[in-house]
């Protein structure tokens, strides 16, 4: 049993009892919620006639089906419709913050929790969304919950839950140039597979973790679920502080700041916590990761060949096969040079100013090829306007991308947004399940930004590390 | 199709019923990390209930493009009144979307066993009053040959007593204990039982120095 870690003193401090099933009665700090997994919450709720518990620490967003062209209401698909009127009856009746399109502070959930300052170290956060993981970047005990989990929050305040195991995943070294905190995640799935967190909660460490901005760490947390475990975490630390000193929260208040900041240092990991598992990692000799099949576990390092299934482990061959036939790929070669017709920047992993500035560097005095379709669909609107401030809207948009609003957009496909027919798309969303995109036969291929730009301005899957130089305002760049 | 939980109708359970075993007839669905895009696509998701999902289970694995079936054991005449769902390994990956059980139960499922299952997938699963019991890979397939070989036979899953039988066998099988506990006592009404410890919340609410400093 782990013992002195985050996940152990946040699990404690919000403790309320155990249950007759064995399970702990957990409180939880911050709901947030979203149209797609709330309506059925509510309804239940209605029918028991249960008020909210707990309003103001729930807080709302609409996500997964804004259209993220024309966003005037009413909505065109009349589904979406429905569901956004839903919500906002739903957060009318109860009380409950809605970060709706017209506040300017709309967003994927997993963006606008962290940039409005509402999820905090030493938090739990839960949200009917796996990738609710993404939170524990900032040392929050943050994960994924049913329809009738929302259900039990809204109407307690409280989840019910089983204590996990907590293994640490301790990276080392420095990354090298364009491998980001994508690449690791990509990579620590690859190893430990797409099964390997079940049971764990994992904290990522070391010095290639330490050394990453917020946006890496979220990128890294936001995955974990992609690996299996139901929540990952970072150890709150300077990085942490400074970027929520920053936020709403705290930005007219640095009392406030000054009274919280002694309990999120207590509850990082201590020096000498236990952990049930511990695993090495070493980030020097990383290189950019792209999958190469319809799990994020099926990864490749861009140099590397595609694996042949009978060299895979027997329960892996019948899958592997499988996805190399939906995905056309030849064992046994790279992945480079794989064609695509679609590059979409976006999603909650990999939409924030951090990332859409680094990707916009390198599209910068370059073309999008002409077969293939790029978008950019910032993470919230708050992304959104701050890249438009800096003039990066202008710079995709010269390169020829599709700039847009924000929302979920291409990840799962739920808005107009979505591949057809057999396209293949560089993405930096997290999941390239068949059929996640919105076409059955589409594939992706998931990498992390710079990679998507790479791919989108030479129509197939490049090393960005090896894209000749260019000169951009008189400066020579890569 | 006979079943100790009045499920068949596809709708939700009551509050604080029992589900110490499920019998019915079985259907396997092969395959390791079938996730949850597979099991419900997002675009049927738009919706505000769970109603009416059921025949949308595992859409794009059973139609093609233009209606017409393609080759799916839930398209089998022969697996249409199972109860039972056969699996292997890490079922229910991906995304937390209780739409997925909701779908596979109310096209009939009132039972899962498996390999492994994705937890929050499991998690759902309990929710609906639906066990998710594990075997290892062998016995697995072996219970999945059985079923393609004896459509019409009944499974029985003893929650209690954790194992299942098919024709002249019994098998041992894994239920999670806090699994176990709520369905066999009937406790897996979690909204209930965390609904009577209000004053117990709000203590462990007062004690934490983000609630008391200020909301969100
Ligand atoms: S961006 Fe994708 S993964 Fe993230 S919340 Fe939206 S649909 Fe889910």
């Amino acid at each position: 049993m782990s013992d002195g870690t985050l996940y152990d003193k946040v699990w404690e401090n919000h403790a309320v009892t155990t249950l007759p099933t064995g399970q702990t009665q957990l409180f939880v700090g911050l709901h947030l919620i979203h149209e797609v997994t709330s309506p059925q919450a509510f309804g239940m709720l209605r029918e028991r006639g249960v008020d909210v518990a707990f309003p103001e620490r729930t807080h709302a967003t609409v996500d997964h089906i804004v259209p993220t062209a024309d966003q005037s209401r009413p909505y065109a698909d009349a589904a979406a419709e429905e569901m956004m009127s839903e919500l906002e009856e739903n957060v009318r009746d109860s009380g409950i913050e809605f970060s709706d399109p017209t506040s300017g502070d709309q967003g994927i959930v997993h963006v606008i929790g962290p940039e409005q300052g509402m999820t905090q170290p030493g938090m739990t956060v839960v949200c009917g969304d796996s990738h609710t993981s993404t939170h524990g970047a900032f040392g929050a005990l943050a994960f994924g919950i049913g329809t009738s989990q929302i259900r039990d929050v809204l109407a307690t305040g409280c989840v019910a839950m089983e204590k996990k195991d907590v293994r640490k995943i301790e990276v080392t070294g420095e990354l090298g140039d364009c491998v980001e905190a994508k690449d690791v995640i990509l990579e620590i799935i690859r190893r430990l597979g797409t099964d390997g967190g079940v049971g764990y909660v994992y904290e990522y460490a070391g010095e290639a973790i330490e050394s990453l901005d917020m946006e890496g760490r979220m990128s890294i947390c936001n995955m974990s679920i992609e690996g299996g475990a139901r929540a990952g975490y970072v150890n709150p630390d300077e990085t942490t502080y400074e970027w929520l000193r920053d936020t709403d929260a705290f930005r007219d208040d640095p009392e406030k700041f000054e009274r919280l900041k002694p309990y999120w240092e207590s509850v990082a990991s201590d020096d000498d916590a236990e952990y049930d598992d511990v695993v090495t990692i070493d980030g020097s000799s990383l290189e950019p990761v792209v999958t190469w099949g319809t799990t994020p576990g099926q990864g490749v390092g861009i140099s590397e060949p595609i694996p042949h299934p009978e060299d895979l482990p027997e329960d892996k061959r019948d899958t592997a096969r499988r996805a190399q036939e939906h995905m056309r790929v030849t064992p046994g070669e790279t992945m480079e040079g794989y064609e695509v017709d679609v590059a979409f920047l976006g999603s909650c992993t990999n939409a924030r100013l951090a990332d859409l500035r680094r990707a916009a560097r390198l599209v910068k005095g370059r073309e999008v090829d002409p077969d293939v379709r790029a978008m950019v669909v910032p993470g919230s609107q708050r992304v959104q306007t701050a890249a438009e401030a800096e003039g990066l809207d202008d710079v995709f948009r010269e390169a020829g991308f599709d700039w847009r609003n924000a929302g979920c957009s291409m990840c799962l496909g739920m808005n107009e947004d979505q591949l057809e027919g057999d396209e293949a798309c560089a993405s930096s969303s997290n999941r390239n399940f068949v059929g996640r995109q919105g076409s059955k036969d589409g594939r992706t291929v998931l990498m992390n930004p710079r990679m998507v730009a790479a791919a989108a301005v030479t129509g197939h899957v490049t090393d960005v590390r090896e894209l000749p130089e260019r000169e951009v305002d008189g400066e020579v760049e890569a | 199709m006979s079943s100790s939980n009045p499920t068949d109708d596809g709708g939700d359970k009551g509050p604080a019923e029992t589900v110490t075993h499920v019998s019915g007839t079985g259907i396997p669905i092969r395959g390791n990390d079938i996730d949850t895009d597979q099991i419900i696509p997002a675009r049927f998701m738009k919706v505000v209930t769970f109603d009416g999902l059921g025949q949308f289970s595992f859409f794009d694995q059973r139609f093609t493009d233009d209606d017409e079936e393609k080759e799916h054991p839930m398209n089998e005449d022969r697996f249409r009144d199972a109860s039972v769902m056969v699996v292997n390994a890490n079922f229910g990956c991906g995304s937390s979307r209780e739409h997925a059980p909701q779908a596979l139960m109310r096209w009939g499922v009132d039972a899962i066993v498996g390999e492994s299952f994705a937890e929050i997938f499991a998690g759902n699963c309990l929710a609906l009053g639906v066990p998710t019991v594990t075997a290892d890979h062998e016995t697995v397939s072996e219970i999945q040959a059985w079923v393609d070989a004896h459509p019409q036979e009944t499974i029985d899953v003893d929650v209690e007593g954790e194992t299942v039988t098919y024709g002249d066998t019994t098998v041992d099988v894994t239920v999670d204990d806090a699994q176990r506990k709520a369905l066999v006592e009937g406790v897996w009404d979690t909204t209930a039982l965390m609904g009577a410890n209000g004053n117990a919340v709000r203590e462990t609410a007062d004690s934490l120095p983000y609630v008391t400093g200020d909301g969100v």
